[in-house]
């Protein structure tokens, strides 16, 4: 059994202009001390299914349907009170802005000692010390006297530290960082990274990382999973996902990032853009901006499947290369047609996914 | 390069801001001046892409408002085709907006969403006086199709359209005026990467077509290097380094470079890097740091002649050194953290906090350390004067160094002077501390 697991996730917003299917049938696991990637581009659903696993979903939306089990227990079962006893005890949010998600009202070390004393159940001393202790673990330099300072008067980058040490307040065993570094400088970025890889490694603590940055996924995950369209369209291990890309929207991804040291005069690009979440293409959702698509992908929707079996995807094989393209079903009469390169160290390239249809 | 004469040419261009610093210290005089940018010079030829890279605050943006005269430089000159436009009236720059356009980084924002397409892009036409009726409209139409949107869609308003369109609208109205010279401000950062390849492709285009110069402003290095003929490093308002994209990534380097280059996450799992992670993040344009700006963040400073020191432990040294002339080291909040609070306790915290060694290798610089922090600790809370601002100077914590050329491009840093390194890139005292293979 999994740590988490969640099971044909199907998340609903009703507005006024339709109803937006954010996520549909989504299935994925994390294993304790794992880190999954998810990766995908504005609109793809990521967000919201990490809002779905702490149960945050707000009108208008709702959880239609599905699973999401922590440790064997469905989280859609519990209580409001016993759910708020996992949130930041056993599974803990970081959020892409820092700056919003502290209050600005009272001291970075307020907080933090307010999460530990409600969750630990510690005395306001002992907290404090707590804190100091944390401020020093997620590298805020002078923690004793930083511990009295407003949110206002850190920099960017020890916001989100701040936030990252209050997410690991309580010592949970999943942490969902939700473009932890996005707003941040490359430098500042770096610095973040390492202090999760470090805390994670450290407390053995599991991660999902959402990001749109897929030199961030390469660097930290282990597994990834790639959506587009509220749909999990490729799932596997890293190595997998950026040396055998087996999704056509994954290719397309890979291709049109500009890299140090390419020769590449034109990028390669995806054309058009992610279709709205209200009317949605039929068949595969993809199929108006693949360069392969045929007549059968305006009418089958494609299944995530085993690449190399076609057989229906497994959410329990975690080292399983699963892909929802209906050439691995073969009802694709073409089949996809790209190369990867993965170029040597020296030459400053690495894997990069050419399109085929030149 | 296409002609002698640059399209246009930044001389010692300087920006200061008056910090916002409340109404009472106003009248007792206390001005404060945020340095966004300080004294930086460059060229763009005709055609060309110069790419500005750097961090949030280093005066990026700054600088392409000021060579648009849509700040006033505190100093300095910008030249269109040889002529200065730093002193230019009103209506003599209305006249050259046509030839000098901006895109801005979030086309949300930059266009009023209560005006259709149509009068959104028009309005350049309309100011200018360039084209009135059919013709405007056809214009327009024409614009619409160079950027890549559909004409059919002129009247319709910016929230019928996503992100990228908006960007292709932005773009379309820079276009409007048929300028020379486009600034552009971050103008793929706030898109998914898949659409900012478009965009990408679009400018470069465009530029083959029109022969238009860009200054193409981005934090992002990797995009900067895929568009850009030049680029110009930026660090706290100056120019760090600046080189043909060849010439900035491959050594020897300016040592900012160098970490911004490798902090760069890359796409490929099996990558495995020597990183260099910069401590701490930019310090504050009001107050800047003595010396080369970058040194308190820098992984190669160079050591004083004097003592014979190991990159970290000097790194230590230089740690305490600046932390004590800024009054920033609290010696009673590091006494209140320790059981034991002996005198020898507190000094041993200080040198834990700032990773100097129990022992320097150097025997003068350990008695030196030694005697400050015991002054230190003797005399708290009161400041004492340690000697060790005075005993501890290096070229990198005395001297600005200027941009001056190097073995291809231009660098400001002392690594690159004969004066203080035989050979930059195999200076022994110059590597990174702690780097790892």
């Amino acid at each position: 059994m999994a740590m988490l697991e969640v099971e044909d996730l199907n998340v609903r917003f009703y507005t006024e202009d339709g109803v937006v299917k954010a996520t549909n049938d989504l299935s994925y696991q994390i294993e304790a001390g794992e880190r999954f990637g998810v990766v995908g581009e504005s609109g793809a659903g990521k967000s919201v299914t990490s809002l779905a696993v702490m149960r945050l979903i707000e009108e208008p939306g709702v959880i239609e349907s599905g699973s999401i089990r922590f440790k064997g227990r469905d989280l859609l079962e519990l209580s409001a009170e016993e759910m708020r006893e996992i949130r930041g005890n056993e599974i803990s949010m970081i959020f892409q802005d820092a700056e919003t998600a502290l209050n600005p009202a009272y001291t970075v070390g307020e907080q933090i000692a307010e999460a530990v004393r409600l969750h630990l159940d510690m005395g306001e001393e002992a907290a404090r010390e707590r804190t100091i202790e944390l401020l020093d673990s997620v590298g805020i330099p002078d923690p004793v006297e930083r511990y009295s300072d407003y949110p206002h008067q850190f920099s960017g980058g020890m916001q989100q530290r701040a936030v990252i040490a209050m997410a690991l307040s309580c010592d949970p065993e999943l942490i969902i960082a939700d473009e932890p570094t996005t707003a941040l400088d490359v430098t500042i970025e770096a610095q973040i990274l390492e202090l999760l890889e470090d805390v994670t490694e450290e407390f053995d603590t599991a991660i999902q990382l959402i990001t749109h940055d897929l030199g961030v996924v390469a660097e930290f995950c282990d597994r990834v999973m790639v959506m587009y369209a509220g749909h999990p369209v490729e799932m596997a291990p890293v190595e997998n996902i950026y040396y055998d890309p087996q999704h056509p929207y994954t290719v397309g991804l890979m291709s049109s990032i500009p890299r140090i040291g390419d020769e590449r005069d034109r990028l390669d690009t995806i054309p058009g853009r992610m279709p709205d979440l209200i009317e949605m293409p039929s068949g595969c959702n993809f199929h108006p901006r693949c360069p392969y698509a045929e007549q059968g992908c305006t009418r089958t929707e494609p299944r995530l499947v085993d690449v190399s079996s076609g057989q229906p995807a497994d959410t329990d094989a975690h080292l399983q290369h699963s892909a929802a393209c209906l050439a691995h079903t073969g009802e694709l009469t073409g089949g996809l047609d790209y190369t990867v390169t993965v170029d040597g160290q020296e030459s400053g390239g690495a894997a990069q996914a050419g399109g085929g249809d030149e | 390069m296409s002609s002698d004469e640059p399209l246009i040419r930044v001389e010692g261009l300087t920006k200061h801001y008056e910090s916002d610093s409340g109404f009472l210290s106003r009248l007792l005089g206390e001005r404060k001046w945020v340095k966004a940018v300080d004294g930086i010079s460059f060229e763009i030829h005709e055609g060309e892409t110069l790419g500005l890279v750097g961090e949030s605050g280093c005066g990026k943006s700054t600088t392409g408002r000021t060579i648009l005269q849509l700040e006033e430089p505190t100093e300095g000159s910008v030249y269109y085709r040889g002529q200065d436009i730093t002193g230019m009236s009103d209506s003599e720059l209305r006249e050259l907006r046509k030839e000098m356009q901006i895109i801005f980084q979030n086309p949300q924002s930059s266009l009023n969403p209560r005006l259709t397409v149509n009068d959104i892009i028009g309005e350049a036409l309309d100011i200018h006086g360039m084209a009135t009726g059919q013709s405007r409209d056809e214009q327009i139409k024409d614009l619409l199709e160079r950027v890549g949107l559909n004409a059919s869609h002129a009247n319709r308003y910016p929230n019928e359209f996503s992100g990228g369109q908006l960007q292709r609208i932005g773009i379309a109205r820079a276009l409007a005026v048929d300028p020379d010279f486009i600034v552009c401000d971050e103008p793929v950062s706030a898109l998914d990467v898949s659409v900012q390849a478009q965009i990408l492709n679009l400018l470069m285009d465009l530029q083959d077509e029109y022969g238009i110069s860009y200054l193409f402003i981005a934090h992002d290095l990797s995009v900067v290097e895929h568009i850009a003929d030049q680029i110009a490093v930026m660090y706290l308002g100056e120019i760090a380094e600046m080189g043909t994209p060849r010439e900035l990534f491959s050594p020897p380097q300016h040592p900012y470079t160098e970490a911004l280059l490798s902090a760069i996450p890359e796409p490929d799992p099996g990558w495995e890097t020597d990183r260099v992670i910069l401590e701490g993040s930019v310090p504050s344009p009001i107050d800047p740091p003595s010396g080369c700006k970058f040194h308190t963040r820098c992984p190669r400073v160079i050591p004083p002649e004097e003592f014979s020191l190991p990159q970290e432990e000097w790194r230590a040294v230089l740690y305490l050194r600046n932390r004590v002339a800024e009054g920033g080291l609290n010696v009673e909040l590091i006494e209140a953290e320790l059981d034991d609070d002996g005198p020898g306790a507190v000094q041993g915290a200080i040198r834990e906090d700032c990773g100097l060694p129990e022992q320097l290798s150097d025997p003068e610089a350990e008695r030196l350390v030694g005697d400050a922090l015991a002054d230190i600790v003797e005399a708290a809370p009161e400041p004492v004067e340690t000697g060790l601002e005075e005993a501890f100077t290096s070229p990198c914590t005395a001297e600005n160094p200027a941009l001056h050329d190097i073995d291809g491009g231009q660098a400001a840093c002392h690594l690159f002077d004969e004066r203080y390194v035989d050979d930059p890139a195999t200076a022994p005292q110059a590597e990174p501390p702690g780097a790892e293979d």
